[in-house]
């Protein structure tokens, strides 16, 4: 008797409960945000949140009737929030992000609108390689809003000098070199381990100079085997000899890059070169002003490899970020935002900006306007590898599929500690096909 | 009067419960619909050597966090009770990790960690400059120590009340027949603290199933996979990789051996039919 009228009370509970829940719903409905005033998300961290905040103060107090509000983020909360935020439809209506993959079901779930014929200003300021990646098909689905970010080699002029070694220009006088830094007791190449996927930009390069671009775009329209390339495992291959010649040091699984402790190494004299995105580059500027000043850091490209059927010029990271708009706005919104991005993107002053911050923008015809600024020899380098790139890879892990994407980084993370075969990742790889 | 704690439950725990289990039979990626998929996620899950390693990873770390919280939990809980000189003061110092989030804890120990620019390398002590988080042969240890670090002072909390408890004119009536103070601790302390080391206990197994802001912020899982436990491959499989329905298959199986656990040791242990030793009482 006491127990069935405890199941009533029970069942009471949670009928009420449910109809609560329900109620909750139907009053404050997702996607209610996003309707009713214009919004972006953006990332914090790079010399971007200055220059994304003063042209978002400028839109504002010129368009009161549409002014757009910004949140901040930092990077990997955000790439973990945006996704489930569009999903539910109460994202923002400027979505930041990075092209490829994740652009690419966005796409394919309709969440964010076709841009084709209404950004023509901007997309005339742009460099046509970099707005091509903000394309699905051959359509316009995102804008470059940031610096092109192309992974180049820093290195450290002084530990150069005092130990003797030119500049790796092929991959046998890398060799070399890594062997004479490794006996004079300095670490070779910082990395950034920890953070997993400063790993890539190796397995990157080393796959594009050995087997050129064909060989990721087979993975990324999943071939079957696409994995097994030789190229791959040759890149793998000649990642664990770096790690065994000591290459990377012994720590540099405790090595993180949010941190910037990668670029801490180069600046403080413990490691000889690093191979890092160019937005690291406006991060020496403040971490270490002296030793840029005195000319202990320049940049070259990643060296070649005899026999590869890459072209030398191929560089691989982010050719910009992007803004998407969202298709769950209102079209008063939508509109609203993207004369935003037609007038204020890569406008004068924020070109200008971004380059007085060491950032290069992704723009035609700057040459003479980078040769005047204080970085002038950094950035006429950076911008000449992006406008001369005949290929310019994504980074993998934004092009591929998110659960790819995880699976790849853990992968490659086990060959660098040498706990997998370069056949035990093409085999673990082969799987996410 | 017990409606509106169950219609709490209900909203918090059960209808979060049952989207979850709905949710291990669907395919989705956090952007489009939920789509039937029956049990492709358990087979998936459940063959998954990644996960298979995380379930071994979390059984070591529940294990081994119990086996070194408790035994030092228990001493300085007895320690901390009694009337020693200086007590208050190193109970204070014990007690603090307490008030540190666990975000704060994990970053600074990374920060102390770093074999360039740690702890070790400031103090030019090399045996403190090892590569303590990115060596998968030492970083579960490492994860073990700050665990366990960060979690002994609440469990010193919990003895220290248990010892006080225990009525003085036990110990006096041992005294008076000659027993030493091992005798005094292994005879009266230990039977006396039976229930606060099943609690302490319980807390502890059941608790190291949701280790996960420290090991996140600490290691992420890595190097690899060396500290990828249960949790965090539920959190990573879920929000990195966007198979909701894998992640839900996890969490579901760390419900389930959540309760078991915690059911079974109170069984064990006969807890639920605790009663007070103390005289009068």
């Amino acid at each position: 008797m006491i127990r069935s009228r405890r199941r009533m009370t029970l069942g009471t509970a949670l009928m009420a409960t449910a109809a609560l829940a329900l109620s909750g719903c139907g009053t404050s409905g997702p996607g209610e945000s996003a309707a009713g005033e214009a919004s972006a998300w953006a990332t914090t961290g790079s010399v971007h949140e200055r220059i994304w905040k003063e042209s978002f103060q400028t839109w504002n107090s010129e368009n009161p009737d549409s002014e757009i509000s910004v949140e901040w983020f930092n990077n990997d909360a955000y790439k973990e929030k945006i996704r489930t935020a569009i999903g539910a439809g109460t994202g923002p209506s400027l979505v930041f992000g990075w092209g490829g993959g994740t652009l690419a079901d966005y796409v394919d779930q309709d969440k964010v609108v076709d841009l084709t014929g209404k950004v023509t200003n901007l997309v005339d300021r742009v460099l046509p390689s970099v707005v091509k990646n903000g394309m699905i098909g051959d359509k316009l689905y995102a804008v470059p809003n940031s610096q092109s970010q192309p992974v180049v080699l820093y290195y450290n002029t002084e530990l150069f000098g005092s130990v003797g070694v030119d500049v790796p220009e092929t991959w046998d006088e890398l060799l070399s070199a890594v062997d004479a830094f490794v006996d004079a007791g300095v670490t070779p190449f910082a990395l950034a381990g920890a953070s997993k996927w400063p790993e890539l930009m190796w397995i990157q390069y080393l796959t594009d100079r050995i087997g050129g671009p064909e060989v990721f775009d087979a993975v990324l329209a999943g071939e079957e085997n696409a994995w097994s390339d030789p190229a791959i495992i040759e890149a793998l291959e000649k990642i664990q000899e770096l790690v065994d010649r000591g290459a990377f040091g012994d720590g540099y699984g405790s090595v993180v890059a949010d941190t910037r402790a990668d670029a801490a190494l180069l600046h403080t004299g413990k490691a000889a070169m690093l191979l890092q995105g160019s937005w690291l580059y406006s991060s020496f500027l403040t971490d270490a002003p002296e030793f840029v000043e005195r000319g202990g850091l320049a940049t070259t490209r990643f060296p070649t490899i005899e026999g590869g059927a890459g072209d030398p010029a191929n560089i691989v990271g982010n050719p910009a970020n992007y803004w998407s708009v969202s298709a769950d706005a209102s079209e008063e919104v939508q509109d609203a935002v993207t004369s935003y991005l037609d007038e204020m993107v890569f406008s004068d002053d924020y070109t200008t900006q971004l380059i007085e911050g060491g950032g290069v923008p992704p723009v035609a015809g700057l040459e003479e306007e980078l040769a005047k600024s204080d970085n002038a020899d950094f950035l006429t380098f950076a911008y000449g590898l992006v406008k001369n790139a005949p290929h310019f890879q994504l980074s993998w892990d934004q092009a591929l599929r998110p659960s790819q994407a995880q699976e790849l980084l853990t992968n490659l993370d086990l060959v660098f500690l040498k706990t997998s075969t370069p056949e035990e990742f093409v085999d673990a790889m082969n799987g996410t096909l | 009067m017990v409606i509106p704690a169950l219609a709490f439950f209900a909203a918090f725990a059960l209808i979060p419960l049952i989207g979850v289990l709905a949710l291990s039979f669907m395919s989705w990626d956090g952007l489009g619909t939920p789509t039937w998929a029956g049990i492709d996620n358990w087979l998936r899950t459940l063959t998954s050597p990644e996960t298979g390693n995380a379930a071994w990873l979390s059984f070591v770390v529940m294990v081994g966090s119990w086996l070194i919280q408790a035994p030092i939990s228990l001493l300085l809980g007895v320690f901390t009770a009694g009337q020693q000189r200086y007590r208050a003061v190193l109970a204070v110092l014990y007690f603090l990790p307490l008030v540190f989030s666990a975000a704060a804890v994990a970053i600074a120990f990374k920060s102390l960690l770093d074999p360039n620019f740690g702890l070790g390398s400031a103090l030019g002590i090399d045996a403190l400059a090892q590569n303590w988080l990115g060596d998968p042969q030492l970083a579960l240890g490492v994860v073990l120590f700050v665990i366990a670090w960060s979690f002994i002072p609440f469990h010193t909390l919990l003895y220290q009340a248990g010892v006080k408890q225990i009525p003085a004119s036990l110990y006096e009536a041992a005294m008076i027949d000659g027993a030493s103070v091992w005798t005094r601790f292994w005879s009266i302390t230990i039977p006396q603290l039976r229930y606060t080391i099943v609690t302490s206990s319980t807390l502890m197994l059941v608790g190291s199933l949701t280790y996960f802001d420290l090991i996140y912020v600490l290691t992420a899982g890595g190097p690899g996979n060396a500290t990828r436990i249960l949790p965090l491959d539920m959190y990573l499989v879920g929000f990195r990789s966007f198979d909701m329905g894998r992640a839900s298959v996890i969490a579901v199986i760390l419900v389930v051996v959540g309760l078991t656990l915690s059911l079974v040791l109170n069984r064990m242990s006969g807890a639920n039919r605790m009663e007070s030793q103390m005289e009068g009482a």
